[in-house]
């Protein structure tokens, strides 16, 4: 359409002109929308003198957090506070994906039982999970575990040293040093060595044909690194034992009921989505699949591990993913029953210096940035199980 | 939920079965029986099944409490029904001045008959945007009253149920315009349009609801002029309609790339502009596609609802919960209360997640009819 008119209106007819303007109108409602409200907060929080800026992270805490994995006492900055928050949130999702990933896979499996009452009973599972909100679970769990264990006080001893009580789950512990953590690392080395060697084996096998044991291989690869770092580093075992005292119990490592609570209330509802998923997933599997499998002489077992489930992982990674990552999310739902992850350490610190707008952006992007990696590493995983097609 | 793809292959995995030699009770008893391990299992889940068969009995039944108050329950080892019965109007209407709970009592039977109509296929037309027009009209307006000689009740005495179905349906309700805008926009051409949108979902989606909830609640008076006040029950609202958009957007964008290019083409080619070729051929193609998932969402979302008893509303979840604390039956029916509200949220939700696979069987039918063959 030429533009032959001197009227400027018929340029609107032009799809450029058109695209164009679109764009110049979405950005400038979105920026002057944006400005108007930046204005509105500045103004408000002058008039309120409230501070703004990050400064305060650096001041002293000054609350007490009921558990926390790095070292942490109230006079503590707020920095190491959030720190304290961001880790307890990863570590309940960490156990509470892989308690789901366990659950669900074996459910998943049952509900496809040839077996119609372990398949009902996998369906009764799912659908009792699926149907009622977390948040109330959430608090089920933990009115029942506070309900069914005795008061600290006259807290079970179901082996000597460990403490069962409704203040949680007391076991003795290590006196941890830096010794130890090189141990860890070098047992996590092992874990990762042991995949690489089985692995290397798994291809020669595929490229030799010959069938050789592999486990004590990778039994070795896994056990080595732990072995040596223990012979070099010489850590110090003192057992930290918990011991009872007139109102609590002092020492040890404890499990607190929040802690429980959350992770089985975000375990089991994860476990349901991932059953559904796994089953869909193997559902997709073609039966000519398992009639070649069971003519090459393959058992049932064998099928499943060595034909079908790798090939259902394709149908099951990309559900699974958005699967783990609302598990994440879901660990917010600590502050309901007051286990101390990112949320509610930022909730404290929000209360305590009244920066609000601080607060909610720092939770906001690590929430952010942690889902953006879980599905970064979740696509690479899944673009190496993707079926390669010519 | 069973998607129409796990329907048809579940079908194929029950023709992978042997053929059925013989049918009845020597056929049923080979799939109960047949191996050695067949036996063990059926033989553990039956042990199982009785075993919780019986405690749920002894529990609700033999060994509840029927009669008497908080003391007759405390030393009762089964379910507390008298706790359940002086509760019930409070779990379910709030703080809802007692002698006017018939308004939000017929607010929720309004709100459930117009949800049923709009379920049967038969009413599937113009009338129901009227239907949802005016429902919720009427039903903000017996709520709130103000009107025909009906007392005011402000929001911060709404609660119970009626209040978490409106978080919910009214999320859905003004979430899916949102959706639908922001889906087209994500796959829009204009880049700055498109990035935009996929700022905004991605945010919404990376975030959990519990700090969408939060913002709303802390920071939303913030950024509003002066003397602007938001109610409370609104900025919860809003915050469950942002949520909701960014969600149901990728659900739509998914339909939107599951309409045929040749659709596109063929509106073209007609001459229609872009957004007459949307609104009336690719648009209505696409909403089709994504019923049922929409429905799955939304079940999610009524679920979610329950997260704004973090930020101190009373939906159905926290008047459950504000029952339990009452002084007089504190600790005492704990169980009770959070099995009754589960049982409530798990009938609403099957009911929901069984007309969702209604539907899917039934859009699949429409279009099996005019596919050839089968």
């Amino acid at each position: 359409m030429a533009s032959s008119s001197s009227n400027p209106l018929r340029l609107l007819n032009d799809l450029r002109v058109r695209a164009v303007l679109y764009q110049v109108v979405a950005v400038a409602l979105v920026v002057g929308v944006g400005l108007y409200l930046f204005g509105n907060v500045s103004r408000k929080l002058a008039e309120q003198n409230i501070a703004t800026g990050f400064a305060y992270l650096d001041r002293p805490a000054g609350f007490v957090i009921s558990q926390s994995f790095i070292a942490y006492e109230s006079g503590n900055s707020y920095a190491r506070a959030l720190l304290v928050g961001i880790l307890n949130t990863i570590f309940v999702s960490v156990f509470a994906v892989i308690l789901a990933t366990t659950l669900g896979l074996i459910v998943g499996i049952a509900r496809l039982s040839r077996n119609p009452m372990l398949s009902l009973l996998a369906k009764l599972y799912v659908e009792a999970l699926r149907n009622v909100p977390l948040l109330l679970y959430l608090f089920l769990w933990y009115a029942l575990i506070v309900a069914v264990f005795p008061p600290v006080r006259e807290a079970w001893q179901p082996i000597p040293e460990v403490f069962v009580s409704n203040g949680g789950l007391i076991v003795p512990s290590l006196r941890w040093s830096p010794a130890h953590s090189g141990v860890l690392l070098a047992a996590l080395a092992g874990v990762v060595l042991a995949f690489v060697v089985a692995g290397r084996l798994r291809r020669q096998r595929v490229a030799t044909g010959i069938e050789r044991p592999a486990w004590p291989f990778v039994l070795l690869a896994l056990l080595l690194p732990p072995l040596l770092a223990t012979l070099l580093l010489q850590p110090d075992l003192v057992v930290n034992w918990p011991e009872k005292g007139r109102f609590r119990i002092t020492g040890g490592v404890q499990v607190t009921p929040e802690f429980t609570a959350l992770l089985v209330g975000l375990g089991l509802s994860s476990s349901a989505g991932i059953a559904e998923i796994v089953r869909a997933g193997i559902l997709s599997v073609g039966r000519g699949q398992w009639e070649a499998s069971r003519s090459v002489g393959l058992r049932d077992g064998q099928t499943m591990r060595l034909v079908v489930l790798p090939q259902a992982l394709r149908v099951i990674v990309p559900p699974l993913t958005s699967s783990y990552l609302s598990t994440f999310k879901n660990s917010s739902l600590a502050i309901a029953i007051g286990y101390p992850d990112l949320v509610m350490v930022s909730n404290t610190t929000m209360n305590q210096t009244g920066q609000a707008i601080e607060g909610i952006a720092i939770f906001m992007l690590v929430y952010l940035g942690m889902s953006i990696s879980i599905s970064l590493f979740m696509n690479w995983y899944n673009a190496r199980v993707a079926l390669v097609e010519r | 939920m069973a998607t129409v793809a796990e329907m048809d292959a579940l079908n194929v995995a029950r023709e992978t079965l042997p053929p059925p030699r013989h049918r009845g009770f020597s056929a049923s008893l080979k799939r109960y029986f047949g191996t050695p391990l067949n036996a063990l299992i059926t033989l553990v889940c039956l042990w199982l099944m009785v075993r919780l068969a019986t405690a749920a009995w002894g529990w609700l039944v033999t060994r509840a409490v029927v009669e008497g108050g908080p003391q007759a329950c405390k030393g009762g080892s089964g379910a507390c029904w008298p706790f359940l019965a002086a509760k019930l109007r409070f779990m379910i209407f709030g703080f809802y001045p007692y002698d006017e709970h018939w308004r939000p009592a017929l607010a929720l039977v309004l709100f459930l008959a117009a949800i049923i109509v709009s379920m049967m296929p038969r009413f599937w037309g113009r009338g129901l945007v009227w239907l949802w027009i005016a429902v919720p009209l009427i039903c903000g307006v017996l709520m709130y009253g103000g009107v025909f000689g009906l007392p005011v009740v402000t929001t911060t005495n709404w609660g119970g149920l009626p209040l978490s179905f409106m978080l919910s349906f009214v999320g859905l309700a003004l979430g899916f315009p949102l959706g639908v805008v922001l889906a087209l926009a994500r796959s829009s051409k204009l880049p700055a349009i498109q990035v935009i949108a996929i700022i905004f979902i991605e945010v919404v989606r990376g975030v959990p609801l519990v700090s969408i909830l939060f913002m709303a609640s802390v920071m939303l008076p913030l950024f509003m002029p002066d003397g602007l006040t938001v109610d409370k029950l609104l900025r919860a609202q809003i915050a469950i309609i942002i949520f909701a958009g960014a969600y149901i957007a990728e659900t739509v964008r998914g339909g939107l790339q599951a309409v045929p290019k040749g659709q596109h083409e063929a509106a073209a080619a007609l001459g229609l502009g872009y957004w007459l070729a949307m609104r009336k051929i690719i648009l209505p193609q696409a909403l089709k596609i994504v019923i049922p998932p929409l429905v799955n969402i939304f079940i999610g979302f009524f679920q979610d609802t329950t997260l704004v008893t973090i930020i101190g509303l009373l939906d159905f979840l926290d008047t459950v919960r504000a029952s339990l604390r009452d002084p007089n039956w504190q600790g005492i029916a704990v169980i009770e209360g959070y099995v009754f509200a589960a049982l409530v949220y798990a009938v609403f939700s099957y009911a929901m997640g069984s007309y969702s696979r209604f539907l899917e069987r039934r859009l699949k039918t429409d279009h099996e009819r005019s596919a050839p063959g089968g």
